[in-house]
């Protein structure tokens, strides 16, 4: 598909370097989990999980994130979208924990949404550096029971996420779903896989994406040269024990770099 | 079984350069999917990060991408080479790229101890400047890099051919003088797309190279010539998607075929096409591809 022209109709500082873009286009196909190629003309074309159907929730990191930080209200990027596979759709009655670290909230957002709304209970164990770097808190909040974690304790329990996953009886979740730098996806990994529930977990990754339509290869993941871009963005847990994940990633001349 | 420039191959589809290409891992995952052969992505004497994104499109009739060459230098993807040739039963096939002979000859030896089953030469890829089919195009520059190649390894040396030219066959000539011992054809055609609702080419290179079901006939028609013009085997790339696109191919006077941007609808695909030939072959009283490769030549 050819980048459809998306109207900013709301931008929203969610904390000091993170916004969310609304835009006058939904993606209304878009499942949890999927991400779409946000196109800021002229500099660079990057993935971003949608996390509205409508609307992109971004950190400021690089070049084509700073232009966007630059956008206002009125102005446009192109989009194409939704792409990959997202995470496994909540039923009724199901138990879902969701553990977001920072920005990974984009795409659990709706995920907490998508299963509160079908009856489904939901926990979440929401962290950040510190308090006012916090996403979503509301949003999940409304979803179900929720356990806030700072880095330097400002808010809800001092420590990372897995400080409170550490204390938690994971056997009642029928899924786990997971999203945030790689490092605390790791440790959530490690310590679900010493709890047996590796399985039942779900990641959403983040790895240097080219085509992003699963045919160049560029994010192919060793040791089984899964696409992050068509096979994930999320995947089962149990496919990345014996992977890079946590350990190294390709740069964007594919050399090999540690996370 | 096919056998061509001296390897063999359990069926005749191949895994085009530039596809799922880039890792070991990746190339191993091609070869268990039911590819015959893999090719590499194209490796050059230097890390590169290619062209910004949009760097792939899909368009109504086919894919327009603009990568820029991207890779890790021939230093750092030797491993992955090794890699792919312990996990893939399969002959691995390395692309490589240059600017002038010097450093094709410079890659093609950094690449020498990994053992691949044999070279082909990127001088076709139509958006890398000092690159690719700014070599493609002069027909006494493909001559001398292919010499040169040859000369420096003892592998089978393919050179990939670029349609963007008045004649290929005098191209691909160049190589078969060269000391080629196959060509390659074709890579994708200059193309461009423009999003009208800014005015900006959508790539981010502003133009790329076309392929997918669009190119198909430009390729059955450049392999068609060449198979008329050369002794050596032509390599069917461009557009093939199923095994009727595969056989029509091999009927134009391919030995055997690449296929790259149908991967987009599914890694089966070479599983599913190889199977498709080896139907028709059995079904028709062939005894072999080659029983088949150039037969639109034979029936005039």
């Amino acid at each position: 598909m050819r980048p459809i022209n998306a109207k900013i109709i709301q931008i929203i500082e969610e904390t000091p370097s993170i916004r969310t873009f609304r835009f006058d286009t939904s993606l209304n196909d878009a499942q949890p989990g999927q991400f779409v190629m946000v196109w800021l003309r002229g500099v660079d074309e990057v993935p971003m999980g949608c996390s509205f159907k409508n609307g992109i929730t971004v950190q400021k990191v690089g070049d084509a994130t700073s232009r966007l930080f630059e956008l206002k209200e009125g102005d446009s990027v192109g989009l194409r979208g939704p792409f990959g596979k997202g995470f496994t759709l909540p039923a009724k009655d199901e138990n879902i924990l969701i553990i977001a670290g920072g920005v990974g909230v984009a795409p659990l957002g709706p995920l907490a949404d998508s299963a509160a709304s079908v009856g489904a209970k939901v926990t979440t164990i929401l962290g950040a550096r510190t308090a006012s770097e916090l996403v979503f808190e509301q949003r999940f909040s409304e979803a179900g029971d929720i356990h806030l974690t700072t880095d330097d304790g400002s808010a809800g329990t001092c420590g990372f996420v897995t400080t409170v996953l550490a204390d938690m009886d994971v056997s009642a979740y029928d899924r786990i779903c997971v999203c945030g730098p790689e490092i605390m996806m790791f440790n959530v990994l490690k310590m679900l896989q010493k709890k047996g529930a590796h399985d039942r977990a779900e990641f959403s990754l983040h790895r240097y994406f080219k085509c992003a339509i699963g045919v160049c290869g560029a994010c192919c993941m060793d040791h089984e040269g899964l696409r992050v871009c068509k096979d994930g963005p999320v995947l089962n847990g149990s496919l990345l024990l014996d992977s890079e994940f946590g350990n190294y990633k390709r740069s964007s001349s594919s050399q090999r770099v540690k996370v | 079984m096919v056998k061509i420039t001296g390897i063999e191959f359990r069926n005749p589809t191949i895994l085009a350069s530039g596809i799922m290409g880039t890792t070991g891992a990746s190339l191993v995952r091609m070869a268990n999917s039911g590819a015959g052969a893999v090719v590499t992505k194209s490796i050059g004497p230097e890390p590169k990060t290619g062209h910004p994104n949009p760097s792939m499109v899909k368009l109504d009739c086919g894919f327009l991408n603009a990568m820029g060459l991207p890779n890790p230098s021939y230093a750092d993807f030797d491993n992955e080479i090794k890699i792919a040739k312990e996990g893939a039963d399969v002959p691995v096939i390395a692309s490589i790229f240059g600017g002038n002979a010097e450093e094709f000859v410079r890659v093609a030896e950094g690449l020498t101890e990994a053992k691949p089953d044999a070279f082909e030469l990127n001088v076709s890829c139509p958006h890398a400047e000092g690159y690719g089919a700014t070599i493609g195009t002069d027909s006494c520059m493909v001559e001398a890099i292919t010499a040169a190649v040859c000369d420096a390894v003892d592998a089978p040396v393919w050179v990939k051919l670029t349609p963007n030219v008045t004649d290929i066959r005098s191209i691909g000539k160049a190589a078969e003088n060269g000391g080629a011992d196959a060509v390659v054809a074709i890579n994708t055609l200059r193309g461009m797309a423009i999003d009208i609702n800014s005015g900006y080419p959508i790539l981010g290179n502003r133009f790329g190279g076309l392929s997918g079901p669009a190119v198909r006939p430009v390729a059955i028609k450049c392999v068609y010539d060449l198979y008329e013009t050369l002794e050596i085997p032509v390599i069917g790339v461009g557009g093939v998607s199923s095994w009727e696109d595969a056989v029509e191919m091999i009927m134009a006077g391919a030995s055997a075929v690449q296929i790259g941007s149908a991967v987009h609808e599914g890694i089966e695909v070479f599983g599913n096409i190889a199977t498709g030939i080896e139907q028709f072959l059995q079904d028709n009283g062939y005894a072999g591809v080659e029983d088949i490769t150039g037969l639109a030549h034979e029936v005039i």
